[in-house]
């Protein structure tokens, strides 16, 4: 055995695969190991995405067929705010930053698994009554909680005011709590793992870059998080013991003043979007990570400008935590402070256009093979350069007057952290489908997936630019009352066919998974031919992940077309 | 090559799929000229009827022109790199050197910076001062009162002073403001649901309240939102250009009704709302 230089924990037992947990439940059900919570994390995602696209089935079937009424306005409501919560928190955070990040992390720096797995299976079992309360939400009296997945106060906090906001919000709130506890933990796991796991010879500068963002988004997570656990305290506080942070004196329901006093519900939103903001980076770095470590492999070189790169994500990361006031800048914010806010959001084009031209530069002299994966991290290129595009008119303060709340927010959002995000998750899956099962996903049904998903999302997303450009507001129930949005609502029967065939596309995904997993085409350690050093291992990678040697990292993690060698690649474990 | 760690048998060579790479760049040009097309033809705001919304419009349509120019620049780029490089074995070397990812990691600093705070700072600020300075010496000030689901006006009357009001007089029938008797300036205050009744071509400033939840008066075609907080008293302001009915609409979710909240704005000659203002009767 060799010694190692770095301190490991007692729980990432160098020896582990010696002994590997035999019974079923804790092999496959309780597991320690990084890889099966990896794929927990993974399927449950899927399972809320079937709840999650499905609510988003039933908006689009009422705001195109609004006479129809398939919903009433207050389950209308309910289902925009699951939605949203369920889509960002509940299946992109868990399939993407906790699902795969708990799969690769340890894989791909060489450790043999994540620094506190004890505590790893705790993040992952206080999700899943977070899952559970918030789909118990829409079984109580009132429904779900309705104040969107925002949930600003007084609508949020007070039954009055919605229905969802009775049990619906509460348990909104508890599961909230609970999902930041787990990210939380996963976040700090990630931390110390990245920090002090690493395999000898694995500098921080010879990471891929997926591993990179999944640090800098575990760390953004760390920080922006607690505020929303504040937030979502005091906001239990007010609906349950009387107090009000987030309530003024003098609000009227019903002829009645309510006995508040002396709060105010921009608290809240300042709150929610130290949070709210820094979360698109959680999801959407660890996304373009991923696109990187793709394109590497199938373009056949080194990412273009590694270490920009890495700069470039550390400044979006700084950046992002000091904009969050453009999503307030209609809210009788001081003009001043809402042009610094305007200033400083759309500084964070200038690094975050360092990552796409990077991506892109990528490409350049390659010698691309076009993989399902690959295909995947292509169209990622394509939709953040419209997404981050987008951005610029709602981060201008000037032009947000007229966007803000509109279709043309909600189609930005969506390209970013919706699509973006997702089809970085296909990739991961796609490119890493051999170290879970052992087998190769079917290529044929993911250009097929890959069709279903870039063509219709883009569709639905875009036309969405349009309809705010008109002037259509978000989260109305019926537009048809309106003359001004008669010119946007021509684009909702679209829209929603598109968006049918957006969410029928996914089946195709979901039917290559499960049957790659049990029928899929045998593989070995390294399918791919590529570098990094998770593939320094069988297919799928074993308890403890690597044999008994434990892995030196000799190079760094793109060593494709070496310079002064005739090699096509030169993997980083091996001289 | 390095030998494979398992004992499973080598892996056959990865196919290039070097087919797809048409097929793929037929498909983002043909999604690129679809989405510009659409922007080109979709992309129109509502017209356009108060004074400083030209300056937003502005904003936007410099937005559409260059966003729209780095749109199509990336995605050329994107399709050519897709076909020039596809299984390629002909490119050359891929090691750009320190030196040249240096220099085009500063190109699109350089190009974001002006582009994007050449939009905020050189068309966006000038906006400001219309929408947020302070309001002109002749300016007619309104107020605006949100509750769910409905808009209510108040019009400060002849002496030109809102009354004080008090939200534990709030009725729904008799008093929707809260209106307090005790205060004499209240007297002659003007009360109106759902209607908003301006002149043409004078700055508007308008007072905003909620009662209730946040709303947030918007009307598009004067590109006007701001958000109605409260426990806040705020302010918006602007200057119709125009003469005609327009729609008021909630842009900040408030509740189950939220998508109903409509009111109208109407916006008279000056004459004509002197006339209709004097023959408006006060609340009490």
């Amino acid at each position: 055995m060799v010694l190692e230089t770095q301190a490991r924990p007692a729980g990432a037992h160098a020896s582990a695969h010696d002994h590997a947990p035999q019974s079923f439940l804790r092999r496959y059900v309780f597991s320690l190991d990084h890889k099966v919570i990896g794929l927990q994390y993974i399927l449950t995602a899927m399972f809320m995405a079937l709840i999650g696209g499905g609510l988003s089935a039933l908006i689009r079937y009422q705001v195109a067929w609004p006479e129809k009424a398939v919903v009433s306005p207050e389950t209308y409501l309910s289902v925009v705010t699951m939605h949203g919560t369920i889509m960002v928190f509940f299946v992109v955070s868990l399939a993407l930053v906790s699902g795969f990040g708990n799969f690769l992390i340890p894989l791909q720096i060489g450790a043999r698994d994540m620094a506190y797995p004890l505590l790893n299976a705790l993040s992952y079992w206080t999700i899943v009554p977070g899952c559970l309360l918030m789909i118990l939400a829409f079984f109580v009296e009132g429904g779900a909680a309705a104040a969107g997945w925002t949930a600003y106060p007084p609508l949020s906090a007070l039954a009055e005011a919605v229905p969802g906001s009775g049990l619906g919000q509460t348990l909104w709130l508890l599961a909230m709590a609970l999902f930041i506890a787990s990210f939380t933990m996963g976040g700090l796991n990630y931390i110390t793992t990245i920090l002090n796991c690493r395999a000898k010879g694995m500098g921080l500068l010879r990471m891929p870059l997926s591993v990179w963002m999944f640090f800098v988004s575990a760390i953004l997570g760390v920080l922006a998080f607690p505020p929303l656990t504040a937030a979502a305290l005091m906001l239990l506080g007010d609906r349950h013991l009387g107090t009000s942070f987030f309530l003024p004196g003098g609000m009227v329901f019903g002829e009645e003043v309510l006995a508040h006093e002396g709060g105010t519900p921009l608290l809240f939103q300042h709150l929610f979007w130290f949070l709210g903001h820094p979360e698109v980076y959680v999801i959407v770095l660890p996304a373009i990570g991923i696109a990187f470590d793709v394109i590497a492999t199938y373009a056949r070189r080194p990412p273009f400008g590694y270490r920009m790169s890495v700069w470039a994500t550390l400044l979006i990361a700084f950046l992002s935590m000091i904009v969050w006031g453009h999503h307030m800048y209609v809210s009788g914010m001081n003009p001043l402070v809402g042009e610094y806010f305007s200033i400083a959001t759309v500084s964070i084009t200038a690094p975050f256009s360092i990552l796409g031209v990077n991506l892109l530069a990528s490409l350049w002299r390659g010698k691309i093979r076009f993989t399902t994966a690959m295909v995947f991290a292509l169209g990622i290129i394509s939709v953040i350069g419209l997404g981050g595009l987008g951005g610029l008119y709602l981060g201008t303060s000037t032009s947000d007057i007229y966007f803000h709340d509109s279709y043309f927010v909600v189609g930005h959002f969506h390209l970013m952290i919706g699509v973006v995000t997702l089809m970085g998750t296909y990739a991961a899956c796609y490119h890493w489908f051999p170290k879970m099962f052992g087998r190769a996903m079917n290529e044929r049904l993911g250009y097929l997936h890959f069709a279903l998903t870039y063509v219709p999302m883009m569709a639905v997303f875009v036309l969405m630019h349009y309809q705010g450009l008109s002037g259509m507001l978000r989260r109305y129930y019926d537009h048809s009352i309106y003359d001004f949005q008669t010119v946007g609502r021509e684009l909702s029967k679209p829209i929603s066919y598109w968006a049918f065939a957006a969410f029928a596309g996914q089946f195709v995904f979901l039917a290559n998974f499960l049957w790659s997993a049990l029928r899929g085409r045998k593989v070995g350690s390294n399918p791919w031919e590529a570098t990094s050093m998770e593939w320094n291992t069988e297919s799928p990678a074993p308890h403890g992940n690597f044999g008994a040697a434990d892995p030196v990292a000799v190079r760094g993690p793109y060593d494709y077309a070496p310079e002064g060698s005739s090699k096509e690649y030169a993997p980083q474990w091996t001289q | 090559m390095s030998p494979a760690p398992s004992g499973r048998p080598a892996d056959p060579p990865v196919s290039t799929a070097s087919g797809l790479a048409k097929p793929l760049a037929a498909l983002f040009v043909a999604m690129t000229i679809l989405v510009a097309y659409g922007f080109w033809a979709k992309g129109r705001l509502p017209e356009l009827a108060s004074q400083h919304g030209k300056y937003i419009d502005n904003t936007i349509y410099y937005l559409l022109v260059a966003t729209g120019l780095l749109f199509l620049a990336g995605h050329a780029v994107l399709t050519w790199f897709v076909l020039r490089y596809a299984g390629a074995n002909d490119s050359g070397s891929p090691h750009a050197g320190a030196k040249l990812e240096k220099r085009w990691a500063l190109v699109p600093v350089l190009v974001m910076c002006v582009v994007a705070e050449g939009g905020v700072l050189g068309i966006g600020l000038p906006a400001f001062a219309e929408v947020y300075g302070e309001p002109a010496a002749d300016a007619v000030t309104v107020e605006v009162v949100g509750k769910q689901f409905e808009w209510i006006v108040r019009y400060p009357g002849p002496d030109g002073v809102f009354g004080a009001v008090d939200h534990t007089l709030v009725h729904d029938v008799r008093n929707p403001v809260g209106l307090d008797k005790k205060d004499p300036a209240s007297k002659d205050d003007i009360v109106l649901r759902g209607q908003l009744t301006l002149p043409v071509g004078r700055q508007v400033v308008i007072r905003l309240r909620a009662l209730d939840v946040i709303h947030s008066f918007t009307v598009p075609q004067f590109r006007v939102k701001q958000d109605l907080i409260p426990g806040f008293l705020g302010r918006t302001q602007f200057v119709p250009t125009k003469v005609g009915q327009y729609e008021l609409a909630c842009a900040e979710l408030c509740g189950l009704g939220h998508y109903r909240m409509r009111g109208f704005v109407n916006i008279k000659e000056e004459a004509e709302f002197q006339q209709w203002l004097s023959e408006e009767e006060p609340w009490f």
